[in-house]
Formats: structure tokens, C-alpha cells, sequence
């Protein structure tokens, strides 16, 4: 069932020979190969950016792949070539695929979810005069079929129940049973689908999958918790950077080598940077405690956070895990709660007014949605919070003031010379600049209210490397001249070792652990991977660490 | 060929075609009988009569409430004013002015909960704004019939109580912001351009040339719908001065783009409600702009429709639901109302005894609205 | 728990509760007799009825209030005025009507399908737009378009000028032609009573059909388009054509709905009839506890029940409490608007409501959890 060497296996069910796919000028995939017996579980696991998503979207025809032209290489099914060019041609040859994000009717019963859109009609003579729609549903063997997807799957749910009335796990299980309720499903491609659920519930889900396997179903399991992975695969495929770096069978790895694989560096870049510099006498600039924050797709459970005054802090984390849910809950964009200090005094949560005042500023990863007026002109954009704050580039009238437009000019020009921001003029508008450049407006905004800590959530985010290495400088000289604390969070952990002091690791909306940037990499991986660190590696700085440690 | 394109693309499709539409209507003018000097007067009167009415669009589509359907609720603090002015038996500047601030208290009174109101609505303002605006003018039909006023210029002559439907202005202020440009000079400086010998001109430049610049600047100087245009003007530039202020920037980033000004620490409710406010108290300067050019005031059911010219005028001038200028304010009252001007004159003597033109307005405007609402998906994403 | 129940049903009912209080209020003072009330009421039962019906799948497909319905009054009035032209009377007039108005109503409910599917997340204000527009389209097809482009020479519908329709059009011929089908008489507080049942089974027959067009794939589908626009179209169903069959059958039974409206009132009033048929239909719906997302038979029975109640005795209960009918005449409009407006910002209101409960769960889920593992 198992072995190294798939590609003769005259029983796999589904192969991939060398898949390539690039976006552009970016490599996303390279000559990426591996095939998934009947009835074997294959975990699919890398850091965001690694590839999951596009080969993913590849062996299910999405458009956004086929609108960026195609990807080279070939897909087998059942030893036949297969190209889809639709998602529906994939779910007709028999792949089925669970999403992340649930896709159910809330207010639908669980019946009516799992039979979405294939509904059993009783036929009468109207279909031939207004079409199949007008037939009526036939109920009964409506909830004969979902029973019967449920009863494969081995779990027992009241399918009449409305699906915004079930737990969690159980929205789960009426998704992966859409997907059994199609006869021909016979490869699943889960993607996640234990991220959201409890413990309990995801074992559950973890039998389900073995049982569905033992019928003879191919599974792509893809799972940042390589435990489960370990528990439950047959074998492992790690990418990273697009290449295939790894396959082989789960009983002869362990979560250790996993996570050393999907992280690993082949030279380690910019080691020169790296500064070791010990804060752990600093004062504490920012204290959090117990946050928790309700961002959607990016929830913050517990997070508990000491971070030093004029230290560089990192906050790193596979996407989904909370790391951008933290300074978007302190500072009021995401409802929150829990405590967070200030030099000692006491932030309000949930009022961004209050943190912009009392000297903390924010540079969010939605550029275009939360950090850019994009119709209005670059010195509009970098001046407009110091304004509506500070009362900066305003003139004053009699009774009224209005806004400095040479003020404004002025200090936009000062940034575009230090940020080197290509544009045409302070007066472009924001939404004319390319992704780089914008981003560069983004920090100007902030570094023009001179604030004493900044948040600055996945800085280099779709940006290319000359802006990056650009953005990075600029950020650790305001740090070094006007002793700035920067809390940066990044999906890049190379680029969070090149810039941080320390890096906090978060998993699962928490704190899995608070490295050294010189901490090995493989240490991070396993933090990302919800596994633990022996406590001799943890950071220097080490009071806030032990008790985190783990989930 | 580019730069054609470009211009065409800037000045909008709508535009061209009603720019082109009213420009041959004013070439058509001559041919079927209607005096060119004469449409251009009533184009220009209705331009200062409607003008701030349509300006009272401006705050609420810059603050992203949509389009201000519930223009009737300031229309009603308008009315209120005026009323009670006119019971107070002021005649002239003094009642205009006290019509005006009273006016502006009640509208600002009205807006402020209206602007509660669609803040608890957010997305489905623009339905609601225009049931509330149906409601209270039905609402205040009733408070016609039963409001304490005693003026004989106002009350119904049977019965001694309840409000007339049509309230004459002709004793109080009618056309008191009538004037024209040679009146509002100096003595000294319009006797020195009436006696300014211009002889010299007809030696250099043709006869026609120089008689036709005549009659345009003897038409700048004389025409007494200046007043009301400058009027309309400072209105025009106090919403500018305002969006140039902290507050109206704030104001202005609330509406494009909601997250990135409550990033800025502004409070996204209190703007909106500023702006409704703000749109509510210009709607009621625009009825008493609208009465002392009119000559009257209307009540009962005839505010209930007030807003639909008002709003398509101004996404006639290029505005969509999320982004106006107070340069579409004016392009699009111009073409609104020089439509309306010009097509009673001229289609229904060119085509005898068909009133075709209330029908093109409702076709005009309503395809105008339509057009801007199902353009709006399009841009937003 | 219980509590809870309470509260949602008292939510989903206020409006019902407090128009029962107010027709009962308006009855008592307009001083009319029992039997008058009880014959008002089952004449306008059959005079408006259907029209309220044609509003229920469009709120189904999560389109809202179809006020757009006004094009299916205009497609049904069209057909009227040209059968009225014909000199076809009585039933046969009606049913000849009724078909023709069929395709009329499909090419404009096609029209303001694909115009609505441009609006998403802004139908009513759209369809309410709409409505005038195509009132502006209308007037000039019938004011100028009849008796030139398209044959009209009965000089008892055409303008002394020759061609456009007259602003009133008798119906004396078709009048009461359903009514009249099946009458019932019945003597009640010893007056006659007359109960068109004609129309009330066509009517019950319609909404049969509703009871079972929920059942089909197609109502699922709509029931489905209607709570998630992606979640459908994921799963393959195709939305837009799915909202577009909403509207055009919405439209063609707006088309039936103001032809039994018209051959219950005698008269056709050309360019005003359609103006009100969806405000007043919709007002109606929604007082009988209907709102912008569900919206039921008895919703429309109970709404048209009270509505018009409310509607016939306001200026006599006005006149009676204040001296003028007047006063009653605009607080029936006004309680039309008011009733609209009240409704959309109560589903506003509860959208938001539910959002930030949601948040409360979620809050107090996290808060819990801390706990939890603290201890």
C-alpha cells in the first residue's frame, strides 16, 4: 500500500509528475511529484507559501490557475492522463475536496446541506415543459442519502437539525459528507479540517478519516499539526519553496525531522544582521495579558506578551494560527479583551483613538483595506493620521483651520526621498502606486506620527525584494535613531530572524513559544507545529518563556 | 484619437449624451419659436433655485450614507421655518434670515436622529432613507391640519384652522435674493460702466462680434437671477472650505474607506451623523432658497418627491453613490434643470399638444438613479 | 429558554399585534356598522389579495420587497386596454386578458431581473427605481405610442387628439366578471352580505401553488440563493438565473393580481392604477408580520385583512376624533410608509442585533475557555 517509489504502483489512484506553476515571473511550483494509493492518507505539509494551495488548486481545475495559464507537468487518475479545466470536471472524475472555509447553508438543516444542489426529485409530466427544477423533492430519500453519507463517515449527528445550530465539528462532518454523497469521490483532499475543531472533535474526525480510508477512498490531508499527521498518515509529502524536499512513509520519520524539513534553509542568509542583544534589563514597553481577540481567520485565544522597550519583537506563525489577530485586536480594529499595559498604563482595548494617542501606531498586512485611501493623493495618505490626531499640517483661520497642503508636501517629500518611494509626485493618488510603494506610504504614515512603539503586521507582504530589503532598513534605522520598540509580524521567518531581537511563535490563537532570532530553525518549525522546545533553547530574555511553552 | 477617448471617458457617457441633448435643444430653440435669451433666464433661475438642494446631496454620499432620499426631512425644518417666520410677520431680509436659522435649528434637530436612525441601518440606508422621508412627510400632513398657526396668509379661509396646500410668499420675501451683478455694484463704478465709451471697439473688431459680446455682457450684469446664483455659490464653497477642514477630512475618509478611518482613530458613527446633519440643514437652506424664488411654499403631499430630481441631478453631473464633487453639483443641476426648461418650451411647440415632457423626466431621471445603482457593484469590487 | 421564544415570537408579531389594536381602534370610531365592515372587508380581501401574493417569492429568493412589481400592474393593465379595444367582455375579456399579459410580463420581469442581478445587496432600491422609470416608459407607450404605433381606434379609450389612451377607461363590460362567477349570499347582522368566492378560489388556487413551489427544486434553490449567494453558486447552482425566474414570476402574477384588482373596481384609471398596487401590497404584507426575508400566506391574509381595514375607516374614525377626514386620509398613507419604513429598519436592526450577539458568544466562548483552563 505504502513505498517510496509510487510512480509504477499499478494500484495508485492518483499521481502528479513533475507539476510546475508559476504566477508571472514568481516559481511557485517546481517539477513537483507524488501519487496517493486506494485507501492510503497522504499529509501534504510546508510553511505558508510553500505551494500546498496552488498544486491543490491544480488537481481541482480552478480558474485561478487556468486564468494565469495553465501549469506544466501531468495529473493521473487511475493511471488515465486528466487536465481539468473546471472544478466541476474534477468533482466529476471523482475528486472531492473540503475546504477550510465552511461552505453550508446556515439556515438549512444538515440533510439539506449535504444535498445541496443534488437533491433526489420525484419526476413529473411539468419537467417537460418547465425544466427539472420544477420537479418536487423527494424528501424521504433525501434524508436516506445524508444517513447513509453520515453512516460511512461513522459518526451519528441529528442531520435535521439547522446547520447555524450545530457545533463546529459537525458542520465538518456534513462537509466531508457532501463530498462522500457523490458515487464517484473517490480521492478527498482535506484541507485543514481539524484547524477549527476541539480535541475531542478532531479525533473523531481523525477515525473518521481512517475509516474512510479502509473503504478504499484516496486522502490529501493537509495539516500544520504534525502530530496528527503522524497519527494518522500512511505517508508524508513536504514541500517547500515550491520543490518537493520530501516523501516517505510516517513510521520511519518523526514530527522532529518533519518540521527540520519544512523549514530548513540551504545556506543561512543574512546571518551578519542577526543581532544578539540582550533587553532582558530593558523596561517593559507593552505588557499583554490573556488577550484574546475576535479577528475571523485569525483568532486570538490567550496571549500573554512582555515586550521590551527598543527591541525589535517578531511575531511568527503559520497564516490562520492568531499572529495577525494581536496587534490588530490591541489596537482596537478587532473586538478584544484581556489586559495590556503600556509603560505601566493601562491601554483601553477596542478604541483606536486611545492607543494612536497614547504613542503606539500600526502598520496593517491590508494595505489597500485598512491602510490606504486610495483616491486620495500620497501626502493626503502619509499626513492624514498625524492630523486628525496631532492637528499637524493644518493652517489656521479666525475660527477654523484647514489643511496645509505645503505641509503636507513637505513631509511627504522628506519620506519619499528616505523610503525612495517611486511615484510621480506627493499628489499621485495612493491607489496609482504599485504594491512596494504603497506599503512604503503605509510606514511613512506611521513614522510621521513618531510613535514610541509600532506594530508593523507582515511588512514585505507581495512586495519585491529590492522594496523588502528597503522596508527592512528603514525599520531597523527608526528603530536604532529614535529608539522605536517594533513588533513586526511576518509569515517569513528568515525575514523576522534578519530584523528581530526576539521572535514569538504563535500557534493555535496562543503563544507556543519565544525564541532567540539565532534560535535554530528547526526549533521554530517544531513550535509551528505545535510540538515543544527543550527550555535550554529558549530565548535569553527568559522569564516570559517556560510558562508558555506548548498548548 | 486618445485624448478624445480620455475626455469622453472623464465627462461620462451620461453627460455627453444630456450635454449634447440640451445643446440641441437651445439650437432648436430659434426655429420653433422660443426665445434663446428666455430659456437661458429660466435655466439659469431654476440652476439657482434647485442648486442647494442638490448640494444637500454632497456630505452624505462623501461620509458613504449613499444618496440622501431622506432629503424631505430637511425640506420639513425648511417649511417649519418659513412657517413660522411668516406667523412672526416678518417681511423681508429679517424673515428670510429668521426663516433660514430657524430652519437650520429644526433640520439640524431632525438629521441628528435621522442620522441615529441610519446608523443603526448600516447597508440599507438609501431604502430606508427614502420610506422615512415618505413617512414624516405624510406625518407632517397631518401636522398641517393640526398645527396652532393663525396667520391669514396661511390658514385655509373656511374652517380657521389647518395650513393652506399652497402658502403664497408674495407679501413676505418672494425673489428677495434677486438681483443682478450691476445692482450689487458701487454707484460710482456702475455709472462709470454705463457711460464707458466702447465705440472705439466697432473700429477694430466686426459688428457682429462686438454686438454679440454686448448683449452677452449686458446679460451678465442684468440678469436678476445673479443674486440667487451667488447665493448658491458661497453655499457651494462653504462644503468646500468644510471638506477642507480636519473634521470634513475625517468626514470624507469615513465614507472612502470605513476601516482605515476608525485605523486613524476617528468615530465612524459620529461622522455619519455629522454628515446627515450637515445634508439635512442644506436641504432646508434649499427650500427657502427654492420658496423665495418660487414664490411659494408647498405642504402636504408635495414634498414627497423632492428628492428624486435632487438626486438625479447630482449623478447626472458625475457623481456615484460613494463619490461626489461639488463640481457634479453644479454640471448636473445645469443639465438637470436645462432640460427641464428647455423641453416644455421647446418639444411641446415643435410636437403641438403633446406634453411628452414630464414623461422624459421621469425617464431621465430615474434611468440616471438606475444607471448609478447598478454601477455601484462594479466599482466596489 | 421559554423566555426566549416568547420574546422571538412577540418580535415576529408586534407589527400584527399593533395594527389589530389600531383597525380595531379605527373601526370603533368611525362608527360603520358591522355589516358594512364585514362586506368592505370581504370585497377587499378578493380586490387585493392575489397582489400581495405576487411579493412572496422574490422575499423567498432573498430579493426583498419586489416593488418592481409595478411592471407586472403595467403588463396586466396593457393587455386590459387592448382587450378593452377588441371589444372582448365579461370572463372571456378577463382570460384573454390574463394570457396576454403573460408574455408582456415575462420581457419586463426578464428586463428588471438582469437589472437587479446588477444590484446585489441594493434590490429594493433598485426595484423601487425601477418602478418609476418604467412608469415613465409606460406613459409614453400609452400617451403616445396607442392609437399611432399601435393600433387603438375605439374612440371611447382614445384622446379626442386622435391617439394616447384617456385618463379613465370603463371596465363597466368586465366589471366584477370574476366576482360574479361564483357569488355567494349570505345574510349577516341582518344585511345581505356578498362573498365573491369566484375569486377567493382562484386565489386559494395561487397560493396552493406557493405552498407547493416551495417544495420544488427550484424553491430550494431560491431558499438557498437567498441565505448565501457563494455558498449556491459553489455549489453549482446557478444564481442569477435562479433570481431572474423570482422576478418574472413575481411579475406575471403582479400582471393577474391587478387585472382581478381592475375587474373588482370597474374602472382603469390608465396612468395611476399600477402607481400603488406594490406599496400598497407590500405595506399590507408587512403589517401582517411579514419581513424582508420571510414572508408567508397567512402573513398575507391577516396583512390584507388588517391593512384594509385600517385603510376604509380611517378618514370616518379621523373625522370623528378630529373633525376632518382629512386627518384620516393621510394617516392611512402615512401608516403605509411608516410601516415600510419600520420594517426595513427592523430587519436592519435585527441583522445587526444577531451580528453582535454572535460576538457576545464568541466572547464569552473565549472568556470561558481561559477560564477553564486557568482553574
Amino acid at each position: 500500500m505504502t513505498g517510496d517509489d509510487m510512480t509504477d504502483d499499478p494500484g495508485g489512484l492518483f499521481r502528479c509528475e513533475g507539476i510546475s506553476k508559476a504566477f508571472g515571473d514568481t516559481r511557485v511550483l517546481t517539477d513537483v511529484s507524488f501519487s496517493v494509493g486506494r485507501g492510503e492518507v497522504v499529509a501534504l505539509v510546508g510553511e505558508n507559501g510553500a505551494g500546498k494551495s496552488t498544486l491543490m488548486n491544480i488537481c481541482f481545475g480552478m480558474p485561478s490557475i487556468i486564468e494565469t495559464g495553465g501549469y506544466s507537468g501531468q495529473l493521473y487518475l487511475d493511471g488515465q492522463p486528466v487536465r481539468f479545466g473546471s472544478p466541476k470536471e474534477a468533482l466529476e472524475a471523482g475528486i472531492g475536496m473540503v475546504h477550510q472555509e465552511f461552505s453550508l447553508i446556515p439556515g438549512f438543516t444538515g440533510t439539506e446541506n449535504i444535498l445541496l444542489n443534488r437533491e433526489p426529485v420525484n419526476r413529473s409530466l411539468l419537467e417537460s415543459v418547465f425544466g427539472g427544477r420544477i420537479n418536487a423533492l423527494d424528501r424521504p430519500r433525501m434524508e436516506e442519502r445524508a444517513g447513509t453519507a453520515l453512516s460511512k463517515l461513522g459518526v451519528t449527528l441529528d442531520q435535521q437539525t439547522h446547520v447555524s445550530q450545530m457545533p463546529v465539528g459537525n458542520k465538518q462532518f456534513l462537509e466531508i459528507a457532501r463530498e462522500i454523497d457523490r458515487s464517484r469521490t473517490r480521492l478527498l483532499v482535506l484541507d485543514e479540517p481539524t484547524a477549527v475543531l476541539a480535541e475531542s472533535e478532531a479525533s473523531i474526525l481523525l477515525e473518521a478519516i481512517r475509516k474512510l480510508a479502509a473503504d478504499g477512498l484516496g486522502i490529501i490531508f493537509i495539516s500544520h499539526r504534525l502530530r496528527e499527521v503522524m497519527e494518522l498518515c500512511h505517508k508524508v509529502v513536504v514541500l517547500r519553496d515550491g520543490h518537493k524536499v520530501a516523501e516517505m512513509p510516517t513510521r520511519e520519520t518523526s514530527v522532529r525531522q518533519i518540521a527540520a524539513f519544512m523549514v530548513h534553509r540551504d545556506k543561512e542568509e543574512a546571518e551578519e544582521q542577526r543581532v544578539a542583544k540582550d533587553f532582558s534589563a530593558a523596561p517593559t514597553a507593552l505588557s499583554v495579558r490573556h488577550l484574546w481577540v475576535d479577528m475571523p481567520g485569525e483568532r486570538v485565544d490567550d496571549v500573554n506578551l512582555e515586550i521590551r522597550e527598543n527591541e525589535i519583537f517578531g511575531l511568527a506563525g503559520l497564516a490562520g494560527q492568531g499572529k495577525l489577530g494581536i496587534p490588530a485586536g490591541i489596537m482596537g480594529l478587532k473586538p478584544a479583551g484581556g489586559e495590556v499595559d503600556f509603560y505601566g498604563q493601562k491601554l483601553p482595548l477596542n478604541d483606536p483613538r486611545a492607543c494612536l494617542a497614547a504613542g503606539l501606531a500600526f502598520v496593517s498586512e491590508d494595505r489597500r483595506g485598512v491602510g490606504l485611501l486610495l483616491a486620495e493623493s500620497i501626502q493626503m495618505n502619509i499626513g492624514f493620521t498625524a492630523m486628525q490626531l496631532q492637528k499637524q499640517f493644518l493652517k489656521n483661520y479666525f475660527l477654523f483651520a484647514t489643511v496645509d497642503e505645503a505641509a503636507l508636501e513637505k513631509n511627504a517629500l522628506k519620506y519619499i526621498d528616505e523610503l525612495a518611494i517611486k511615484c510621480s509626485g506627493p499628489l499621485q493618488k495612493a491607489g496609482h502606486l504599485s504594491g512596494g510603494n504603497q506599503q512604503k506610504v503605509c510606514l511613512a504614515k506611521a513614522f510621521t506620527l513618531a510613535p514610541r512603539l509600532m506594530f508593523v503586521s507582515e511588512p514585505t507582504r507581495g512586495i519585491d525584494v529590492g522594496a523588502k530589503a528597503l522596508v527592512l532598513n528603514a525599520l531597523r534605522r527608526y528603530n536604532q535613531e529614535l529608539g522605536t520598540t517594533v513588533v513586526v509580524t511576518s509569515s517569513e521567518l528568515e525575514e523576522l530572524r534578519s530584523v528581530c531581537h526576539r521572535i514569538a511563535v504563535i500557534n493555535e490563537g496562543r503563544v507556543a513559544g519565544i525564541l532567540p532570532a539565532s534560535a535554530p530553525l528547526e526549533h521554530f518549525g517544531l513550535l509551528m507545529s505545535g510540538e515543544e522546545v527543550e527550555p535550554e533553547a529558549s530565548a535569553p530574555c527568559g522569564e516570559a518563556v517556560p510558562a508558555e511553552v506548548g498548548a | 484619437m486618445n485624448s478624445i477617448k480620455n475626455m469622453i471617458e472623464t465627462a461620462g457617457w451620461p453627460r455627453i449624451i444630456i450635454g449634447l441633448f440640451l445643446l440641441s435643444l437651445f439650437m432648436v430653440a430659434p426655429l420653433v419659436g422660443v426665445k434663446v435669451s428666455t430659456s437661458i433666464h429660466d435655466t439659469i433661475v431654476r440652476f439657482g433655485r434647485n442648486g442647494v438642494m442638490v448640494l444637500a446631496m454632497v456630505p452624505m454620499i462623501r461620509s458613504g450614507c449613499g444618496l440622501n432620499f431622506g432629503l424631505p426631512l430637511g425640506i420639513i425644518g425648511g417649511i417649519l421655518g418659513i412657517l413660522i417666520s411668516v406667523e412672526m410677520e416678518l417681511v423681508g431680509m429679517s424673515g428670510f434670515l429668521t426663516a433660514l436659522g430657524l430652519g437650520v435649528v429644526f433640520a439640524a434637530f431632525l438629521g441628528w436622529g435621522y442620522g441615529i436612525l441610519l446608523n443603526m441601518v448600516k447597508g440599507d440606508e438609501m431604502m430606508i432613507a427614502t420610506y422615512v422621508g415618505f413617512s414624516s412627510v405624510a406625518f407632517m400632513c397631518m401636522a398641517w391640519l393640526l398645527m396652532p398657526f393663525k396667520s391669514a396668509a396661511m390658514v385655509l379661509s373656511y374652517g380657521g384652522s389647518g395650513l393652506r396646500t399652497t402658502i403664497s410668499m408674495d407679501d413676505f420675501w418672494t425673489d428677495l435674493l434677486s438681483c443682478s451683478l450691476l445692482d450689487m455694484l458701487p454707484d460710482a463704478a456702475a455709472s462709470f460702466f454705463s457711460q464707458l465709451d466702447i465705440s472705439f471697439l466697432y473700429k477694430i473688431l466686426p459688428d457682429g462680434l462686438v454686438a454679440w459680446a454686448v448683449s452677452v455682457v449686458q446679460f451678465i450684469f442684468l440678469e436678476q437671477a445673479m443674486g440667487m446664483i451667488l447665493f448658491f455659490g458661497f453655499m457651494c464653497f462653504l462644503v468646500w472650505l468644510f471638506f477642507r477642514t480636519k473634521v470634513g477630512q475625517a468626514m470624507n475618509a469615513v465614507g472612502q474607506n470605513p476601516d482605515f478611518a476608525r485605523a486613524s482613530g476617528i468615530s465612524v458613527d459620529k461622522m455619519r451623523v455629522l454628515s446627515v446633519v450637515l445634508s439635512t440643514v442644506l436641504g432646508a437652506v434649499g427650500i427657502i432658497v427654492y420658496a423665495q424664488s418660487y414664490g411659494f411654499v408647498q405642504l402636504y403631499l408635495a414634498p414627497l418627491y423632492m428628492a428624486f430630481p435632487a438626486v438625479a441631478a447630482v449623478l447626472l453631473g458625475g457623481a456615484a453613490v460613494g463619490r461626489v464633487a461639488i463640481v457634479h453639483v453644479l454640471v448636473g443641476t445645469f443639465l438637470f434643470q436645462g432640460i427641464l426648461a428647455m423641453t416644455p418650451s421647446v418639444i411641446n411647440s415643435a410636437l403641438k399638444g403633446l406634453d411628452i415632457s414630464e414623461v422624459l423626466r421621469l425617464i431621465i431621471s430615474n434611468g440616471m438613479i438606475i444607471y448609478a445603482l447598478t454601477r455601484r457593484t462594479k466599482e466596489v469590487r | 429558554m421559554g423566555g426566549h421564544k416568547l420574546e422571538t415570537f412577540l418580535l415576529n408579531s408586534i407589527i400584527p399585534i399593533i395594527f389589530l389594536g389600531l383597525s380595531a381602534g379605527a373601526i370603533y370610531l368611525s362608527g360603520y356598522s358591522a355589516a358594512y365592515v364585514v362586506q368592505e372587508v370581504f370585497t377587499r380581501l378578493g380586490r387585493n389579495l392575489f397582489l400581495v401574493l405576487a411579493l412572496i417569492i422574490p422575499i423567498m429568493a432573498g430579493m426583498g420587497l419586489n416593488f418592481g412589481m409595478v411592471l407586472g400592474a403595467m403588463a396586466g393593465q396593457i393587455a386590459l386596454i387592448m382587450v378593452v379595444d377588441w371589444a372582448v367582455i365579461g370572463l372571456p375579456g378577463l382570460l384573454l386578458a390574463s394570457i396576454m399579459s403573460v408574455p408582456l410580463a415575462i420581457v419586463f420581469g426578464i428586463l428588471a431581473g438582469m437589472v437587479l442581478n446588477r444590484a446585489k445587496g441594493s434590490e429594493m432600491v433598485t426595484s423601487f427605481i425601477l418602478g418609476f422609470f418604467a412608469k415613465g416608459v409606460y406613459d409614453l407607450t400609452v400617451l403616445f405610442g396607442m392609437g399611432s404605433i399601435i393600433p387603438v381606434d375605439n374612440p371611447e379609450l382614445v384622446l379626442s387628439r386622435g391617439f394616447g389612451i384617456r385618463n379613465a377607461v370603463s371596465l363597466i363590460d368586465t366589471r366584477g366578471a370574476l366576482d360574479q362567477m361564483i357569488m355567494l349570499n349570505i345574510e349577516m347582522f341582518g344585511q345581505p352580505i356578498q362573498i365573491p368566492l369566484g375569486t377567493y378560489l382562484v386565489i386559494a388556487l395561487f397560493g396552493l401553488l406557493i405552498v407547493w413551489f416551495r417544495r420544488t427544486k427550484l424553491g430550494q434553490d431560491m431558499r438557498a440563493v437567498s441565505q448565501s449567494m457563494p455558498v449556491a453558486q459553489a455549489a453549482g447552482i446557478n444564481v442569477d438565473r435562479t433570481r431572474l425566474l423570482a422576478i418574472v414570476i413575481s411579475t406575471v402574477l403582479g400582471a393577474f393580481g391587478q387585472l382581478i384588482y381592475l375587474q373588482n373596481m370597474g374602472t382603469l384609471s390608465t396612468y395611476n392604477s399600477h402607481d400603488q398596487a406594490a406599496m400598497y401590497a407590500i405595506a399590507a404584507l408587512l403589517v401582517g408580520g411579514a419581513s424582508v426575508t420571510r414572508a408567508t400566506l397567512v402573513n398575507a391574509v391577516v396583512g390584507v385583512l388588517l391593512f384594509h381595514i385600517l385603510f376604509f375607516s380611517a378618514p370616518m374614525a379621523g373625522k370623528a376624533m378630529l373633525g376632518k377626514a382629512e386627518i384620516g386620509e393621510y394617516f392611512r398613507v402615512f401608516i403605509a410608509y411608516g410601516v415600510i419604513a419600520a420594517a426595513l429598519v427592523l430587519h436592519a436592526w435585527r441583522r445587526r442585533r444577531s451580528e453582535s450577539i454572535a460576538l457576545k458568544a464568541a466572547a464569552q466562548n473565549l472568556a470561558a475557555r481561559q477560564a477553564g483552563e486557568s482553574a
